[in-house]
């Protein structure tokens, strides 16, 4: 059961994605975008598979997280820093760990709203065909794990400068680098300079390797336990980082 | 109930305080004076736990917010300097947000709320947004979440900065009020507050502390009663006629 600290932090949190323009913004831009990859007939290539599945839709999702999913994460510390309610918050009966838990949890049940809203495309396929409905469960997983991921580590980033603009840039960039961890080029141009020891462990890496076998269909152990231990580390790190700069 | 034993600060080779102690209890306005810079704040966040103390301790109503932090803070209402709030709440919201963060028993929330919307005179914009107050509203906002669990020990970080004479006069009414049963610890730069509400009164000066005493002592150390002279002399190498320390 959650505690009735994170329980408010978390509730206080969440609802206010829903008070600022932001959190509309991000559900406009992320369901308009996301439908749009999907059905362009340029790029998506729904109607051109002419098969009853929603991989052209997980195809795109981690090219939309790679830009939104910053822009959720770069208010969770920063903002609280810069306004001076770090104080506020941490002078309360509130370890950091509950505070960077509750926030965390707030902002991963707002990206689960927004995966929620593309339940039209499950009916549109459900209509059109016979889908493995297990395949698309595990597509949503998936894209839920990959986005906590994603946030941990723009949690982090957010943790680190009271400037939004900049932990907006440094989540982009190492979010980048971790979705492209196992992409042959990347990898080809590594192992020119580092022993294959180091080269597969960067490809172990590679948050869109796991997120791509999750989504084909294949839940194994290894892939939740690679999203877990990126979660827990990068929010462990946020926690390291509050206590050493909150005050600056 | 507030005992601060040789705390210090240290932001790498900058010592911002050393070795301040003092004592405080209950029906006690303890002010806590010094000029800009001198180390007020600082040794105000390490007492609310905010900050990590480089040496020595602090207890709130005798438990260490060193070894028992969460603890320590249960006791303590702080407002912190420029009252820092969440902006994008509403004025009740906000105190019943913070009610259950301090762990208020469900059932005495709204009536606490009640009770310090009331204290603090926030009944015409208990439904407004906080970022549209002015900043005498924040500033009582801010008091008010630290009242909203009745805290033992109550720390206040300039609580009348930027305040018109009018709300500077309301504030210091709701601390002598407060004082009855709390133990208060205040910063202030205004000299004449601390004679109007402080029963004693701390001066430091680059992060040492330079004097203790009451408001009449320091009071006394100037020929002309100037308190201003006292403090200037005290905290700057600067001699004045008729102070003698």
């Amino acid at each position: 059961m959650m505690d009735r600290t994170v329980k408010h932090l978390f509730m206080k949190e969440f609802s206010s994605y829903f008070k600022t323009p932001l959190g509309y913004v991000f559900l406009v831009i992320f369901l308009f975008g996301i439908g749009y990859l999907t059905f362009e007939p340029g790029r998506g290539s729904f109607f051109y598979m002419r098969e009853a599945s929603m991989s052209s839709f997980f195809r795109y999702i981690p090219w939309m997280f790679l830009f939104l999913i910053p822009a959720v994460s770069m208010r969770l510390w920063s903002d609280e820093r810069k306004a001076g309610t770090i104080e506020l918050l941490l002078t309360m009966p509130v370890t950091i760990r509950q505070a960077v838990i509750a926030k965390f949890l707030a902002s991963w049940a707002f990206i689960g709203i927004a995966l929620a809203g593309t339940f039209p495309m499950i009916f549109t396929i459900v209509y059109l065909g016979n889908p493995d409905l297990g395949v698309v469960f595990l597509g949503y997983l998936a894209s839920f794990f990959m986005a906590g991921a994603l946030l941990a580590v723009g949690g982090f980033f957010s943790a680190l400068t009271k400037n939004q603009v900049v932990s907006f840039i440094l989540t982009v960039c190492v979010s980048f680098m971790l979705i492209m961890a196992g992409s042959p080029p990347i990898l080809d141009f590594i192992s020119t300079f580092l022993p294959k020891f180091f080269v597969d462990l960067f490809e172990s890496l590679s948050v869109l390797n796991h997120f791509d076998s999750i989504e084909r269909g294949v839940l194994s152990l290894s892939n939740i336990w690679f999203f877990t231990v990126m979660i827990t580390c990068w929010l462990y790190g946020s926690m390291i980082l509050l206590n050493e700069n909150k005050a600056n | 109930m507030l005992e601060v034993r040789s705390i210090s600060k240290k932001f790498g080779d900058f010592q911002a305080v050393r070795d301040v102690s003092f004592k405080a209890d209950q029906g006690e306005v303890l002010g806590f004076l010094g000029p800009n810079g001198a180390g007020k704040s600082t040794t105000m966040k390490m007492i609310t736990g905010f900050l990590d103390v480089t040496g020595g301790d602090a207890k709130i109503c005798g438990k260490s917010i060193l070894n028992e932090t969460l603890a320590a803070q249960k006791e303590l209402g702080y407002v912190p300097e420029n009252a820092p709030l969440y902006e994008d709440m509403f004025v009740r919201e906000f105190l019943e947000f913070i009610a259950n963060m301090r762990n208020v028993e469900q059932e005495q929330i709204p009536k606490r709320v009640i009770e310090v919307i009331n204290m603090c005179a926030l009944k015409d914009v208990e439904f407004q947004k906080l970022e549209t107050l002015s900043k005498g509203y924040k500033r009582r906002v801010s008091l008010a979440q630290a009242l909203i669990h009745d805290p033992s020990v109550l720390i206040l970080d300039e609580p009348t900065d930027g305040l018109d004479p009018n709300q500077k006069h309301d504030v210091r009414e709701l601390i002598k009020e407060l004082s009855k049963e709390k133990c208060i610890l205040i910063s202030t730069h205004i000299l004449e507050e601390v004679e109007e509400v402080c029963d004693r009164c701390i001066i430091i000066g680059q992060g040492e502390k330079l004097f203790e005493g009451t408001p009449d002592e320091l009071k006394a150390k100037s020929d002309k009663g100037r308190i201003q002279d006292v403090f200037r002399v005290i905290t700057t190498d600067c001699k004045l006629q008729g102070v003698n320390l």
